[in-house]
């Protein structure tokens, strides 16, 4: 598995796109600072910009990595290879590339501006952090999207569904239920609900530790009421995990199923 | 060699291969023949894992394909369109084919026998297709496999090419390897092959020589022999 994963880094390390993406990272890092002339205060501008735009990254990237390289999958099918370390080392492959543009590409600016002397380095390492999490979890879901999709046009078309779902019309509905069911306790379900999507999540995580009750929302109060900050960061924690092993869990059953 | 028994594959509601039973015996050149769609190519990627069957066994050198992924260390494969990373160079797939299999220097030796020197450092994105078949040849040929299967291996070969890679499969052969061929260009088939085994309807209509095959169809040459199949099975 290590070996693809090197090839498949190193594919994506010499592609312009990588290039693009870190690029642009850097470019927001900078003028977000500059801006902001804060740390902090950047800090939490950026929260909403890579919550949103990380997944949208991830899953575009992951479906347009799986198709263009269906040719080098089928080459090495045919060598003695795991068929799960293959797909395997192909995901490690763009996820890690893409959090690695993520996290210089912001680092880079940051650590200029005095990143180490200030106190919001953990609220910026743990924004870092999460949007490792949702580079893999969503790197995960489109290569899901792909192994079931032969079609490309369906694949792209259901990853960019998947994304504005989660993103966008989530909350929507989510608003909506809270609204029409307020006679009833909603604790409970507005917990489950925001670990159901790993955006909510993400965003009530990083929230939390920067414990601005203004923009906790109805979701977030609940949340820091129910298990308290330093709780609700490990439960969160734990969530973004399982939501990167279930869809990896998937990728090793349905690729050794499939046929090429 | 290769052992299979009772083999069914279906593709959505497409039954490509239904009850297959064939045995390849070690050594000599077998070429599977049929007509388009018939499941040559089906047959030869579920020996090779990458077509999971519904129903049925195979058994490469004695071991169960199902148990693990090593058998494929005994088999070279030529796949039938040669595909590959179009943003890698000549040079750089070799090295990396190599690295994930094992190490080898019959490379050097195939590059010279094809003329592929000059390509070396190209891209194979820019490469014509009968230059990305000689490397995907050199990719085969260089592993020194007791099985090898070829899908298709003159498409677009030129003349001269066409001649070594005869020879280098005759040389192969001379080594006592199994190799299995599918072609639609009968008189290469009838200049290298030991035996037919012709799929028809998802099933082996036909094994053995290519004598037994004109004795059978009743007619004098092999081409003939079967079209002759082919027409009487689908007029």
């Amino acid at each position: 598995m290590l070996k693809i994963l090197k090839y498949s880094f190193f594919d994506l390390m010499r592609s312009r796109w990588s290039y693009v993406y870190f690029a642009f990272y850097l470019l927001l890092g900078i003028v977000l600072l500059f801006l902001n002339n804060d740390l902090s205060k950047a800090v939490i501008t950026l929260m909403n910009v890579i919550i949103v735009l990380v997944p949208l990254i991830g899953t575009i990237f992951g479906v347009m990595y799986y198709y263009n390289s269906k040719e080098f999958t089928e080459l090495l099918l045919a060598q003695p290879l795991k068929r799960s370390s293959i797909f395997l080392g192909q995901y490690l492959g763009v996820a890690l590339s893409l959090s690695m543009s993520l996290i210089l590409g912001l680092g880079i600016p940051f650590v200029f501006y005095g990143l180490f002397e200030s106190s919001a380095i953990w609220d910026f390492s743990l924004l870092l952090i999460t949007g490792t999490f949702l580079t893999l979890i969503f790197t995960a879901l489109a290569f899901n999207i792909a192994l079931s999709n032969e079609n490309k046009i369906k694949g792209f078309g259901y990853a960019i569904l998947l994304w504005l779902f989660l993103a966008v019309i989530y909350d929507g509905l989510f608003l909506m239920t809270l609204i029409l069911f307020e006679d009833y306790p909603l604790d409970k379900v507005s917990l489950i609900g925001t670990m159901l999507n790993p955006i909510d999540l993400s965003r009530t995580l990083i929230l939390l530790k920067l414990d601005i009750s203004a923009l906790l929302g109805y979701t977030g109060a609940v949340f820091k009421q129910f298990f308290g900050t330093s709780f609700g960061l490990i439960v969160s924690f734990v969530m973004l995990t399982i939501w990167v092993v279930l869809p990896v869990l998937r990728i090793v059953f349905k690729s050794k199923k499939k046929d090429f | 060699m290769v052992i299979i028994e009772n083999l069914h594959k279906k593709f959505g509601r497409n039954q490509v291969l239904s009850g297959v039973d064939l045995t390849i015996t070690d050594g000599g050149i077998f070429a599977v023949l049929g007509p388009n769609g018939s499941g040559k190519t089906t047959l030869i990627k579920s020996v090779l894992g990458m077509v999971i069957p519904d129903k049925g066994t195979i058994t490469v050198l004695g071991e169960s394909i199902k148990k693990s992924s090593d058998y494929r260390h005994k088999i070279d494969y030529l796949p039938q369109i040669a595909n590959f990373p179009s943003n890698l160079r000549v040079k750089e797939l070799i090295k990396m084919i190599k690295d994930l299999r094992k190490a080898t220097n019959e490379d050097e030796r195939l590059i010279q026998l094809f003329k592929l020197e000059p390509f070396l450092d190209k891209k194979l994105g820019n490469l014509s297709g009968g230059t990305k078949q000689k490397v995907n040849l050199v990719l085969t040929f260089m592993f020194d496999s007791p099985l090898i299967i070829l899908d298709e291996p003159t498409t677009g070969l030129d003349p001269i090419s066409l001649i070594r890679l005869k020879d280098l499969i005759k040389v192969e052969k001379a080594k006592g390897k199994t190799i299995l061929i599918t072609s639609h260009i009968m008189s290469f088939v009838e200049e290298i092959s030991d035996e037919i085994v012709f799929i028809l309807e998802g099933k082996i209509y036909f094994k053995g020589s290519i004598q037994k095959l004109k004795t059978k169809t009743d007619q004098p040459d092999f081409e003939h022999a079967i079209a002759s199949i082919l027409t009487d099975n689908h007029a």
